[in-house]
């Protein structure tokens, strides 16, 4: 995650340099006024005593993703304060990740309150193939966009009932290359990737698996049917993603799935 | 295809820079870029006109200069560069390495502006 803090803007520096009008030189070498003179610059050349506009130069530190970002830490800082843990799962499209949360409500979360914010660019379909009496659902479509933003949690957060909820899933748009880019304030990055995809796909979309602390391998339960190589994948995942916890399961079967839960136990306790 | 937003962004941060100086034109602009940072340089470069067009930055320049990943062994406790992907293996010991030092870069670093 770009979670790095960065001061938003520096002081000028002073390498501050002149351009020559007529020569085009910089009193400055190395420097040079790139694009063509403007006419605000010939107006204020004309104006100008000794012939010259300076041309100011200034060294930043701006985050490009600087409104994302601060939107991320205030959501982080937000569920650091009610003691709950929030998850992003990203993943290809079908990879699971709703059928996954399906199960985790109805076994987990029949015992430890979860709540899920869930992301598609249309339908409510997932929002309400997760609404369950017991947990908390809000369904966000982001119409043409690729990818759930900070802002979007923030506002997808609002609508839900957060009383006693220790963890929060954050189901993001299907899509294995922007949400890369955009820290939620998540605890933890889930990345899945599952048997029907091949066992190459970490090394096809580097990024997302790069960024991920936990990688679940999802639909084991098919993976000889279709002739997965499990240790292909694995070794792969492990190749782009040394740091990530691995767990292997099938949400069909429920293999691996105490493996799954013993881990979200895991981040609850460290509360 | 996130690039566009990305643009819009730093444009918005270009403009807000310039203007807190004073400057009616922009020159130069400067992005650093990490090869992990899941942007598309050329993806940026193309959503650059539409997103500077009409704008004091409209004729600017953009160069967009790119961060190499750079990553840290555990074991050997050093730290070490990566040419390319996404593979990081420690250049001492082999070890496959997972903590980034450098690379995720997403700035705007600078600007020339009158």
């Amino acid at each position: 995650m770009n979670t790095t803090p960065l001061a938003p803007t520096s002081p000028d520096t002073d390498d501050d340099f002149a351009i020559h009008p007529l020569s085009g030189a910089a009193s400055r070498p190395g420097s040079a006024l790139s694009g063509p003179l403007s006419a605000e610059i010939t107006a204020a050349l004309d104006q100008s005593p000794d012939g010259e506009v300076r041309v100011r130069s200034v060294d930043l530190r701006v985050p490009l993703l600087e409104k994302n970002d601060i939107l991320a830490e205030r959501n982080r800082g937000y569920f650091l304060g009610r003691g709950l843990a929030a998850l992003n799962l990203v993943s290809s499209p079908g990879a699971g990740k709703t059928t996954l949360l399906e199960r985790t409500l109805d076994d987990f979360g029949r015992t430890t309150k979860c709540a899920v914010v869930v992301g598609d660019l249309e339908t409510d379909n997932d929002g309400r193939r997760l609404s369950r009496p017991h947990a908390s659902v809000a369904q966000i479509t982001t119409g043409t966009t690729c990818h759930l933003d900070a802002a979007m949690v923030a506002r997808g957060v609002e609508s839900l009932d957060l009383d006693g909820v220790k963890i929060l899933f954050i189901e993001n748009v299907g899509n294995l290359v922007c949400p890369a880019s955009f820290d939620l304030g998540e605890q933890v990055r889930v990345v899945l990737l599952s048997t029907t995809e091949g066992e190459d796909k970490p090394l096809k979309y580097p990024p997302i698996f790069k960024s991920a602390h936990v990688v679940l391998l999802t639909k084991v339960d098919v993976a000889d049917a279709l002739g997965f190589k499990r240790d292909v994948a694995l070794d792969n995942i492990r190749r782009i993603s040394p740091h990530a916890k691995i767990i292997q399961l099938s949400s069909r079967t429920g293999e691996g799935l105490e493996e799954w839960y013993a881990f979200l136990r895991s981040l609850i306790a460290k509360r | 295809m996130h690039e566009l937003g990305i643009m819009e962004s730093a444009i918005g941060a270009v403009l807000r820079e310039a203007r807190a100086r004073g400057a009616m034109r922009v020159h130069r602009i400067v992005l650093r870029i990490g090869t992990l940072s899941g942007v598309e340089p050329e993806a940026l470069r193309f959503a650059f006109d539409v997103a500077a067009a009409d704008t004091l930055a409209a004729t600017a320049t953009l160069d967009i200069e790119n961060v190499p990943a750079r990553a840290h062994c555990s074991a050997c406790h050093e730290e070490f560069g990566v040419e390319t992907g996404f593979i990081f293996t420690c250049p001492r010991c082999g070890q496959l390495c997972g903590d980034i030092r450098q690379g995720r870069e997403l700035e705007l670093s600078h600007l020339e502006m009158s």
